[in-house]
């Protein structure tokens, strides 16, 4: 299976503070992989020097073969790797349908309807809502239009972070499910974790961060059934 | 209580200075808007396109509506570059580096003017310049009622690309939501310097709708920015259709205390305004509740 998105020896931090101290992860095609950790452990500063928001101080980042560490953030999602944020980070000013064009901005904007269409698929709440401003969703709904919006620009890679976020037990529950059906579609996830058994239940592959370092990673039901996870997650 | 015969034109004529008055508002509530900086570069940027202006007249014979064509696009382009090469770069990502950079560009940028230009007030005689068309009870300065029409088929076209290009969206995006902007691969620095572009543009159409009747030297920008600002917090910062809205009622404002106070006074109007709004509706007619 091929690689889609390599990192080596990847560190990163603000300021004079290092956040991320050497991760080395991989996430191969139409895998779906999940990062687990505590609050703090490091996890979002990972996603935001793999987009580019934050560049790294030292390591490489290759996606499809192709170095990308020190890319401008449109440049990556050029290329096909999306992320999705945490706290969703839709434009509150904008309808729904505006928010999922943006999504197209830098790529795939010729088959803009085509990719609606196979949004409003996937989420028909959405598509009943197209004409709202997106500030007005609920908060499901809003965590929806933020992977929507994702999903416009063709992704190669899906970096979801915290989706399940603030959402109820029963829309957990239906985002686990969708992320599976995203899969199905060949794109590889990044899932980016607090809910550990959900994550590890459709993860092919996991790993384990804790004070900006990997401390334990494998088949996700390897790293389920490892002591260690207990320990290095609730560290107990 | 004065009669419609005086009250109607002084009106009419408020309405026409503060389409200019709003025009430059635009360009500065836009910048606002989407880079949360107040540009105090602006007058200058303001007195540079209405030299430019007198000198398309003086040395090449451009009528000044004529040359606006040339000079918006000149405009935005000088307003990207300044933006994306000058004030980007020097800000490091600090807001309050933006404001003393801009602020440095004016004084950089007005002693120019001086140095080469002194401080001599220029004008420039048009055929056209004192034509007036009869409204009702009142007369009219025809490049004042031209400039009224251009700053509202202005205002329609900001409308129209803020609404319906890519662009437009791009730019209303990262204005309220920078990261998730970034992440969908709207480049910011890009959409910071063509919004910077726009409302350096403004600036250009507004000097080339003042020329015909107003002087220029190299303070004269200065006056309309202090009442633009004015015109920004009344209308709500950011907000576009606030600044068309309050350039016109400020344009009101100052024709009817000059005719209620006397001319040399008319200005006091604009200020006890400005001090309402911040006293009673700080957010301004269009602005986001904080």
């Amino acid at each position: 299976m091929a690689e889609l998105l390599a990192i080596e020896g990847l560190q990163a931090g603000y300021g004079a503070t290092e956040i991320l101290r050497g991760i080395d992860l991989a996430v191969n095609e139409n895998e779906i992989v999940a990062v687990l950790g505590s609050n703090g452990a490091g996890k979002s500063t990972l996603n935001r020097a793999i987009s580019g928001v934050l560049p790294p101080w030292r390591g490489t980042i290759r996606f499809e073969g192709k170095a990308i560490e020190r890319a401008r953030p449109s440049a990556i999602v050029a290329q096909g790797l999306i992320h999705v944020p945490e706290g969703r980070r839709i434009f509150p000013n904008m309808t729904v349908a505006e928010n999922l064009d943006l999504g197209c901005y830098a790529r795939a904007r010729a088959r803009r309807a085509e990719n609606r269409a196979r949004v409003f698929g996937i989420f028909p709440r959405l598509a009943e809502r197209q004409a709202q401003s997106a500030g007005t969703l609920s908060g499901g709904e809003q965590q929806m239009l933020a992977i929507g919006r994702g999903l416009m620009a063709e992704p190669k890679l899906l970096i979801l972070d915290e989706p399940s976020l603030g959402l109820s037990p029963k829309l957990v529950e239906e985002l686990f499910a969708l992320i599976q059906r995203i899969n199905a579609q060949g794109i590889a996830l990044l899932l980016v974790e607090q809910n550990v058994m959900q994550s590890l239940e459709v993860a092919r592959r996991a790993y384990v961060l804790d004070n900006g370092a990997i401390v334990l990673q494998g088949s996700a039901a390897d790293v389920r059934d490892d002591p260690d996870l207990k320990r290095a997650y609730l560290g107990m | 209580m004065l009669s419609p015969i005086i009250l109607v034109p002084a009106v009419l004529n408020g309405l026409l200075t503060g389409a200019v008055y709003a025009l430059v508002a635009l360009g500065l509530t836009l910048i606002y808007g989407v880079l949360h900086i107040i540009n105090f570069a602006h007058g200058a940027l303001l007195t540079c396109a209405m030299f430019a202006a007198f000198f398309a007249h003086r040395l090449l014979g451009l009528d000044p509506y004529l040359a606006a064509l040339g000079l918006t696009p000149v405009f935005f382009c000088l307003g990207y570059g300044l933006q994306r090469f000058v004030i980007g770069p020097a800000a490091h990502g600090e807001d309050r580096n933006i404001l003393l950079v801009t602020l440095g560009l004016a004084v950089v940028i007005e002693n120019a003017l001086l140095y080469a230009f002194r401080a001599d007030t220029r004008t420039i005689n048009l055929p056209y310049g004192f034509d007036v068309v009869e409204v009702g009870p009142a007369f009219l300065s025809v490049p004042r009622v031209i400039g009224f029409g251009v700053v509202i088929a202005v205002a329609l076209a900001l409308w129209l690309i803020m609404r319906f290009t890519d662009t437009g969206k791009a730019i209303r995006a990262v204005a309220r939501e920078k990261l998730g902007a970034e992440l969908s691969g709207i480049d910011v620095a890009h959409i910071y310097a063509v919004t910077f572009g726009l409302g350096t543009a403004c600036l250009a159409i507004a000097a080339c709708l003042l020329l015909p009747t107003y002087y220029v030297n190299p303070h004269a920008g200065n006056a309309f920015v202090l009442i633009a600002f004015t015109i920004v917090v009344l209308g709500g910062m950011g907000s576009v259709a606030g600044a068309l809205l309050g350039g016109l009622i400020i344009g009101v404002v100052e024709s009817l205390s000059g005719l209620y106070l006397g001319e040399s006074l008319g200005q006091v109007g604009i200020f006890i305004i400005f001090i309402l709004v911040l006293l009673f509706r700080p957010s301004g007619l269009f602005g986001e509740r904080a």
